[in-house]
């Protein structure tokens, strides 16, 4: 019984120069390690933290995809679920537990306010955390059902899985522009933040 | 004397065992008593009252306010000593004046009056803290010029309290504010991101310490015992 070439269709990301049969072995270890033993980081502010509790309690057992342990600290934890909607006076705490998190590092953007304001298209509310933390995986529904979270960590799941030890990029941390802490520039903000359906008749003054 | 007594829930109040009323009408149902007390003792600084669903509303001048409510809480006819809310309203037509309502509440009577004061607008927002009467009224207050724009004057530490105290936009509930801020959304997610999350809580917040001669004689002796509310 000796070595095989690894098998082209599961470890077509690897070239051939750069990397050989042990380090996609290594990889494949250590992203199965990690893809089971996600601890969460729970930024619960509205009902769909009641359907994240209800995702991690017996019936839907969030344990089974390692899941066992809920962190609320965020040095001990790999995964930030924020599941509720964000309010503009929570966007520097939400951004500090972010970068208190150690890498490697993932977020979840559960629910419809997480991921774009939802129906709180007003003064208060952020629309999208993707705008204050970079975000992995997006969970649609109002609240989604705990079968929608779990599928949103199977997804990430996946993607931490296809994840390689010799792409250095994926791990780096990202710096927000120091002037302004902005991760993205403000022009794509303003246009992520434009009024859609019923609400375009409002109207904004100044600035 | 302590700043505490125990108060039995309608103890000085006359008639049957409270019951929520049915059928009252929308207006005439009869006025709480103390409306004709506040007209004897205050005369023309007590401008209307009207009973609305059996509750009623009494409008008073904003200058007479806190002389209105201080006796309403000291009287011993009247005994309003629980302070609910202290909110204000701002009316769709501008020229319609500002509201602001306090809801006082008496438990002893088990009376419950709406006291409401306006402010003509096109004049600095100002009136008097009753802080000094009612220690609650510190938050509520807070939160009425946060949300308004109202200044109470005498009140120890008015800050914003549900925004950032940075917050530039201007007061969220005027009928002049847009629903989305003044500012474009990068300049309120820059402005929100600078705010410094530690800064917001003065030292009184913090302790209870300043407060330790003022409470209840047991909760002393538990805390000096050593016993420890939650956290």
């Amino acid at each position: 019984m000796g070595l095989s070439a690894p098998d082209r269709r599961t470890v077509s990301y690897a070239p051939e120069s750069q990397e050989g049969w042990v380090a996609t072995r290594l990889d494949f270890l250590v992203n199965w390690a990690r893809a089971n033993s996600l601890w969460p980081m729970p930024f619960g502010t509205a009902c769909c933290a009641i359907e994240f509790m209800a995702t991690a309690a017996s019936d839907f057992d969030l344990a089974r995809f390692g899941m066992e342990r809920m962190s609320f600290s965020p040095r001990q934890a790999d995964v930030l679920i924020c599941a509720g909607r964000v309010p503009f006076k929570l966007a520097p705490i939400i951004r500090r537990i972010w970068q208190q998190m150690p890498q490697p590092k993932w977020s979840i953007s559960m629910g419809a306010c997480a991921s774009t304001g939802g129906m709180f298209d007003n003064y208060a509310v952020v629309q999208g955390i993707d705008t204050i933390i970079p975000v992995d995986v997006y969970v649609p529904g109002c609240p989604p059902r705990p079968e929608g979270l779990i599928y949103g960590i199977r997804m990430l799941q996946e993607k931490v899985k296809n994840e390689r030890a010799a792409d250095k990029g994926t791990r780096d941390e990202m710096e927000p522009d120091p002037s302004s802490q902005l991760y993205i520039p403000p022009s794509v903000i303003d246009e992520l933040g434009e009024p859609f359906g019923n609400s375009v008749n409002q109207t904004r003054s100044g600035l | 004397m302590s700043r505490f007594e125990v108060v039995k829930t309608g103890a000085s109040a006359s008639g049957d065992q409270p019951s929520t009323q049915k059928k009252l009408s929308h207006r005439g149902e009869p006025a709480n008593p103390s409306v004709q007390a506040m007209q004897q003792k205050f005369g023309g600084a007590v401008k209307r009252a009207e009973v609305i669903w059996g509750e009623t509303v009494v409008y008073v001048e904003p200058a007479s306010v806190h002389d209105i409510i201080r006796w309403l809480h000291d009287d011993p006819s009247q005994r309003y000593d629980f302070l609910s809310d202290v909110t204000a309203v701002e009316y769709r037509d501008s020229e319609v004046p500002i509201e602001v309502v306090w809801h006082l509440r008496s438990l002893p009577f088990r009376r419950f009056l709406r006291v409401k004061s306006q402010i003509p607008k096109g004049q600095p927002l100002e009136i008097a803290s009753v802080y000094d009467i009612y220690r609650s009224a510190d938050w509520l207050e807070r939160e009425c010029y946060d949300m308004f724009g109202i200044r109470f004057r005498g009140h120890p530490d008015l800050r914003r309290i549900l925004m950032w105290e940075q917050y530039k936009e201007g007061f969220p509930l005027r009928k002049d504010f847009p629903l989305r801020g003044r500012f474009s959304r990068s300049e309120q997610l820059r402005q929100a991101l600078a705010q410094n999350p530690e800064a917001r809580y003065s030292m009184e917040e913090l302790t209870i310490a300043d407060a330790f001669a003022e409470l209840p004689n047991d909760m002393r002796e538990r805390l000096s015992k050593g016993e420890r509310t939650g956290e």
